[in-house]
Order: structure tokens, then sequence, then C-alpha cells
């Protein structure tokens, strides 16, 4: 099992209710957030291009923050989906110093957070919060080994990227182009 | 024209606008794990070659500064931690893959390494000393007995303490100012500069300071060649290590680095260094507090430009 995310570039109008959604749904502390919207505004006036994308944690397969974790606490469980332990990271920030995306944060009792793909929702068979809300539906969810999942047949019919694929992390957050 | 910006306000504590978990107690650490090992190295090797009575200091005296500048350091990393209660999690593993694991294991050895050698010596300092209990006498004699084995050990565990303080950063791919393996003996041989001005500050003996500076000298060169070396490695290397010697190279770290680091911190002292050497008098302090700032503002440096150094995408 493996599961990823596709983000559709040209659905998505940067409402930030996925942001919102995330943070109500994981009891996100205020002030931080786990999933986040970048503009991206290419060229110049009058012919400018402008690409939404609403980020989250890769999910990586070569994940930086699993290897350089000292105590395990960042660990990589079944289907993919990279967690942390809070019980057993120590907060020494080597995790964040090392994710090339910036996906994760300090939480104020101390340890690491970051997204977890709402893994607690995914078990229960619903989507993770950020895609359920979305109110362009421009975002797919399941398992990349299942090729009828939402997610395997929509990067089969579509062109798509991953971000930063130079840095060798393998990312399963796709973006739809 | 191509800008990136992140529209849903994201202002997540220590990673916006720029990365900046890593503050002064990291960069502290460093320093002082650097000289640590420097030191140790020294007394170790000098040891081992039979020159105990000729380099007392550098066997003998100096090394005492190594434990506290172990604790200090340690302290200062305890002090970075934001889950300190779990920070005994540390030591149930032995992670290989992550440079923070089995570091944290070598400063373990290093620290009751250095403990040791210098309770050894505790005499040099108050010759009178005595361990009143019997299990203690019996412990030094113990030691002393193995003195040899243990002189190993230091020497072995300060080289891997001196490589490590680099290797830590250079782990990170997300960081292209760290992301180079040059980071590992570079900062080794910062450490052990720093090593050699202690103990040609703190020594009494006119030849045990002339061939301490002769070292000095020696291993600044060695780091100006690696520095060059370094931006060599960044130039040819991608995109964002061209970006990331940009800092240095004109960006907003270039005086900082160039003055403190380079000219305050190694050419200068070099400079009084071959002067000494040359029969000139300069006084000792002079290149050793040099050398001495140069690398912990070398540390400093690195480790906040780093964390300016991004991919961009």
């Amino acid at each position: 099992m493996r599961y990823a995310m596709a983000v559709d570039t040209k659905k998505c109008v940067g409402c930030s209710d996925c942001v919102v959604a995330c943070q109500t749904e994981n009891n996100v502390p205020i002030g931080f957030c786990r999933d986040w919207v970048v503009e991206v505004m290419d060229g110049t006036y009058p012919q400018l291009e402008i690409e939404l994308r609403s980020e989250r944690c890769n999910h990586c397969e070569n994940a930086p923050c699993v290897r350089c974790c000292p105590t395990g606490a960042s660990h990589i469980v079944d289907g993919g989906i990279v967690l942390v332990k809070p019980n057993r990271c120590i907060g020494c920030g080597a995790c964040i110093a090392s994710c090339p995306y910036d996906a994760r944060y300090p939480h104020p009792k101390g340890y690491v957070d970051k997204c977890t793909f709402c893994i607690h929702r995914v078990n229960q068979g619903m989507k993770p919060a950020c895609v359920s809300v979305c109110p362009t539906k421009c975002m797919y969810f399941g398992d990349l080994d299942d090729p009828n999942s939402e997610v395997s047949m929509v990067l089969k019919k579509r062109k798509y990227k991953t971000l930063i694929p130079e840095a060798g992390t393998k990312p399963h957050l796709y973006f739809l182009i | 024209m191509n800008e990136e910006l992140i529209i849903s306000g994201r202002e997540n504590l220590m990673v916006d606008p720029h990365l900046h978990i890593w503050h002064w107690p990291i960069p502290l650490y460093l320093f002082l794990g650097g000289l640590a090992a420097g030191v140790l190295f020294f007394a170790a090797l000098y040891y081992l070659m039979g020159k105990e009575n000729e380099y007392r200091s550098a066997v003998r005296r100096v090394p005492f500064i190594a434990p506290i500048a172990l604790v200090i350091g340690l302290a200062a990393l305890f002090y970075d931690l934001r889950h300190k209660a779990f920070f005994w999690q540390l030591y149930t593993t032995i992670r290989l893959e992550s440079p923070m694991s089995w570091g944290a294991w070598t400063l373990l050895v290093i620290t009751t390494a250095s403990f040791i050698w210098c309770a050894l010596h505790i005499r040099e300092f108050f010759p009178n000393w005595d361990w009143k209990y019997n299990w203690l006498k019996d412990l030094e004699a113990f030691f002393n007995k193995y003195k040899k084995h243990l002189a190993w050990v230091m020497l072995i565990f300060a080289i891997i303490t001196g490589v490590y303080t680099g290797i830590l950063l250079s782990a990170f791919n997300a960081r292209p100012l760290w992301n180079t393996s040059v980071l590992g003996p570079l900062f080794l041989a910062s450490g052990l500069s720093a090593g050699a001005a202690a103990i040609v500050l703190a020594s009494k003996n006119r030849e045990e300071r002339l061939l301490f500076t002769k070292i000095d000298l020696i291993i600044l060169g060695v780091e100006l060649f690696l520095i060059v070396h370094m931006f060599m490695g960044f130039l040819a290397s991608t995109q964002v290590q061209i970006e990331a010697a940009g800092l240095f190279l004109g960006g907003e770290y270039t005086m900082v680095f160039w003055i403190f680091v380079v000219i305050i911190g190694i050419i200068i002292p070099g400079v009084l260094d071959l002067m000494e050497l040359r029969g000139r008098h300069i006084p000792a302090y002079i290149p050793g507090v040099l050398v001495l700032f140069g690398s912990l503002m070398f540390r400093f440096v690195f480790v906040f430009a780093g964390q300016v150094s991004r991919w961009l995408y």
C-alpha cells in the first residue's frame, strides 16, 4: 500500500479551505499550519500565468527527516505515511532543518508536528480533511498500488510534476499541470 | 519573472519566513566540541609519542579545558532541545544514518574519557590531591595501567568528534550551503587549530609554544585551502549551491565571513605565527585569541547562513 495525493493546479482557486479544515480537524495550535497554499506568478504583464498549489508534507519515500532523526521518532508507517511519535521526539530540530519543503514545525508542546495525511480518518475509510472539504474538488487521495484508486486514475490521465525531485526525496504529493 | 508566495498566511514559528530553528546554543556547542576535540587530540597524540615531559602543558594541563568545554557544550545542546524531558530517548537507540544519533554516543565516550584523563592528571594543579576512598584509588590505578588504551580512545574519538561537528550539518541536503562533504574536514581543521591555539595560550615553555605555533600555522593553511576548495565546489555545482555560495560572495554574510572568519580568524593569526617563527617576538595571546575567535565566528556564520540557504521551487 502506498498512499499519495494529487492536487490539480488547474482547478485550485487558492481559497485556503484545506488549510482551515486541517487546522480544525487536527487541532493545530493557533499560529501554525500543516498545509498551505502557494501562488506562483510567472511571466510579465499582460502575459501572466498563475499556478496555485495546496502543499503539505510530501510523505517522501526517501525521507530526509526520517534519516536524520536521532531517536527514530520520525518514522514511516504502513502506506508510506511519515509520522512523528511525540513521546520519542526530543525536539532537536534536525528533521525541520532537513526538510526541503519546510513541511514541519515545532509544536508549542515541544515535539515536532506535521501533516499525517489524516491517518486517523484514512484508517476509517474517510478522505483526509483537506481533500474532503475542497470546494473545487481539486484534490485526489488514494493508494498508488491500487490501479483503480482515484489518485492512480488521475495520474494515468494527466500530466503531473512533483516538487524538487532533484533533492532525491521521491515525494508522494503530485501536482497535476 | 517568477514569483512564489505563500498566500494562505503560513507563519510557522522558527520556519517562516526562512528557517531559524537553531540559535546560538548550536554554534556555541559546535565550537566547544571542536575545541575539546582539538585539545584532547594533541594531548593523546603527544602522550602516545612519548613526549609527555617535553610538552607538559599539551598533555597534562590544557586537557582540563576539554571536560569544561564539553559540559558547557552539552548544556547548550540540552537548552536548545524543545522537548527536554525526553532527551534520554537519544540513548535508547543508535541510528547510523543520523549523525546526531552516533554523535550523541560519541559525546558520551569523549566526555567520559576527558574526565578520566583529567582525573589522572589532577595532581598537576593540586599536588596533594587525595582520592580519599579506596575504590577511587583503585580506579585511578586501573586507568593508569591502561593509560595508553585510554589515549588511543581519546585520539580516535577526538577525530570523530571534530568531524562529526561538521557532518552534523552536511547531512542536510535541504540546506545547500551545509550540503558539502568538505564540512567534515573543515570543522575538524578548525577544531584542531582552536586546540593548538589554546595550548599556545596556556604553555609557559618556549619550545612547546613554538611547536604548537608551527602546528597552528599549518592547520590554518589547510583551513584556508579547504575554504577555497569549498567555494570551488559550490560554484561548479547546481544553481542552489551557487546561490548558497553567493551568501558569502556578495550576499548578506559576505562581510562577516571574510572579515571575522577569514581575515581576523585565519590570515592575521597566520601571519603573526609566521613572524613569531621567523624570530620576531609576538605576544602569544594575540594569535591565540584571534584563532579562537575566528573558530567561534566560523560556527556562528555557518549555522546561521546555512539556515537561510534553501532549495527554490
